[in-house]
């Protein structure tokens, strides 16, 4: 089992020995690894049958549910310390509400997105007049799960609309690496975007 | 009749029974002196007695889970496709003990036993037994075995109260709960059918308020009629369409009321079939206990509070087309277990089978079941 170079950032901002909820937990990798390497607990929700499967071959907790009718089936306010949801916001209906449901059921949410504001996306619409298809983004328009695609520029947007502070953002490259020249323009040359952030106190 | 035993079966076996003179008094007061349970077992307890699995049954269940009595058995026991050397409750690994249920009418003292006090068979004077009163009756038939603490509890149905109620009754002697197409309480529609079927077995002429047996006689069309209704709700509006839609048995209308369709034919064959096995006053018995089992009752109506004794890990399932006890009720069970941090997995299956789902040879179904078994840690075994 294999992290994903996403995953493996995630697992660096995450504090040992916390409880973790991650949505769209997928084949459970990545709790997995965090359960045998960093103490954590916690449970996985998936949609996929297959991923099911898979996450309870790994002997993660997993839940079978859609994302899409919120976190309120199963969950009381504030039950974790992370709720991470990686490359899963923008297969989301609702992924505002779900923004808020996250921030609900933990202290702190991590998101991390492919950016669509990456030059990449930018030259094959400016240019080639088509949706981006590419490594990132590998369906086309007609069957792809990512009907809520963003920006970096737009998520940031959308976190100081509802109130929250963004405690550490990277943008990685194709490699997955995080050269100086992407601090510069994140939402130009990053791929994915990693996020953690937290809800502002109220008042 | 298998003609030759199935590879994967665990073959010919026999029940065996044991007779506890230790009374035990049930929920509703009444104290049973003495009783009988008639089990069956297959595989075998390992050295520190860490690989026992409990099954319970469901409503019209019994003992004879899986394999064959004899080479003239038509069908092997009930849960044959889940129970079995290499199956998805491998008998290589764990020690299955399957016991039928007081109340029952296989072997285990019910109401078509010999009431010691009359000399008379039980008949309606047998007392009403609830999912508790079951599980304390199974608990001492773990310690007649040497088992003080199962690998794990599994059921469906029925059988998945019982696994519930063992979680809260007896937290420390199991390490698993398997709970599939079950619910923690059965709700008002659900009665209502319970109702129906029981009404259809009181009126039928020949109950003689219970006492049919010596009476010489059975209620066979209340007991069939209850078993029909039984069998329309353990089933979808899906399956049913596509097992028998509007099929003709004849291929065309007779204008009268004998079997014109086939769903008419399936339903009179499964009726037939269990009246010759299945006793009335059992019957009723069971739908009672159905009726009953409400664990968060005793608790302000919260499950979650019901539940915070209990510390096994948790496998729920539920089946999509499953309406009466659907996947809205196993999730009720999820969320509370969830309230009480316990470690939990629930899969939603889809399948059109219904209710009955959880009997079936569901590929799906049979590996998320399966792979949750494998990850039961028994003694003797290196991960």
């Amino acid at each position: 089992m294999k992290l994903r170079p996403d995953q493996e950032i995630i697992c660096q901002w995450i504090q040992p020995g916390s409880r973790i909820l991650d949505l769209g937990c997928g084949d459970g990798t990545l709790l997995r690894h965090m359960m045998d390497h960093h103490q954590v607990e916690g449970y996985g929700l998936e949609l996929d049958d297959h991923n099911v499967l898979s996450s309870i071959e790994n002997g993660i907790n997993v839940i079978q549910s859609d994302l899409d009718r919120g976190l309120s089936d199963y969950f009381d306010s504030d039950s974790f310390d992370y709720v991470i949801m990686s490359l899963t916001l923008q297969a989301m209906n609702y992924p505002d509400q779900l923004l808020d449901e996250m921030l609900r059921v933990g202290k702190q949410g991590i998101i991390t997105f492919p950016n669509f504001g990456h030059w990449r996306n930018r030259l094959q619409l400016l240019l080639g007049g088509k949706m981006p298809v590419n490594r990132n983004l590998p369906n086309s328009w007609y069957n792809t799960p990512n009907i809520h695609l963003c920006t970096v520029d737009d998520f940031e947007t959308l976190c100081a609309q509802k109130g929250i502070r963004i405690l550490e953002r990277t943008v990685v490259d194709r490699q997955h690496r995080e050269p100086a020249l992407l601090k510069l323009a994140p939402n130009l040359l990053g791929e994915v975007a990693l996020y953690r952030f937290e809800r502002l106190p109220y008042g | 009749m298998p003609e030759q035993i199935p590879q994967d079966s665990i073959g010919l076996v026999t029940p065996q029974t044991l007779h506890f003179d230790q009374p035990l008094e049930l929920e509703c007061s009444t104290v049973l002196p003495g009783y009988t349970l008639i089990y069956e077992t297959y595989g075998s307890l390992n050295e520190d007695a860490s690989n026992a699995v409990l099954i319970c049954h469901a409503l019209s269940g019994n003992h004879h889970a899986a394999g064959y009595h004899s080479m003239e058995d038509k069908k092997p026991g009930w849960w044959d496709t889940a129970i079995g050397p290499g199956k998805t409750i491998d008998t290589n690994r764990f020690f299955v003990v399957v016991p039928n249920n007081l109340g029952g009418c296989n072997g285990s003292t019910g109401p078509t036993s010999t009431n010691p006090e009359s000399g008379r068979p039980y008949g309606p004077d047998f007392p009403f037994v609830t999912v508790q009163d079951w599980v304390v009756s199974q608990a001492r038939l773990a310690d007649a075995l040497g088992i003080h603490q199962w690998a794990a509890v599994v059921g469906g149905s029925l059988g998945g109260m019982q696994t519930l109620q063992w979680s809260i009754t007896y937290p420390e002697r199991l390490r698993h709960a398997l709970i599939i197409a079950a619910a923690p309480k059965l709700t008002a529609q659900n009665i209502a059918f319970n109702e129906v079927a029981r009404q259809a077995i009181r009126t039928d002429p020949e109950f003689h308020e219970g006492r049919y047996i010596e009476h010489n006689v059975l209620p066979e069309r209340g007991l069939r009629l209850a078993r029909m209704l039984g069998h329309i709700t353990y089933l979808s509006d899906e399956s049913m369409g596509a097992k028998f839609g509007r099929e003709l048995r004849e291929g065309h209308l007779n204008y009268d009321y004998g079997v014109e369709f086939q769903v008419e034919s399936y339903l009179r064959y499964q009726a037939d079939r269990f009246v010759g096995q299945f006793d009335a006053n059992t019957y009723l018995l069971m739908t009672k206990a159905l009726d009953y089992f409400d664990p968060a009752a005793a608790h302000g109506d919260n499950l979650s509070a019901a539940l915070s004794r209990v510390s096994a890990q948790f496998c729920v399932l539920s089946f999509t087309s499953d309406w009466r006890f659907s996947p809205n009720r196993s999730r009720e069970m999820v969320r509370a277990l969830l309230d009480n941090d316990l470690k939990v997995s629930y899969a939603e299956i889809t399948a059109n089978q219904g209710h009955d789902a959880f009997l079936m040879k569901i590929p799906h179904y049979l590996n998320l079941f399966g792979s949750y078994m494998k990850r039961i840690t028994v003694g003797g075994e290196t991960s």
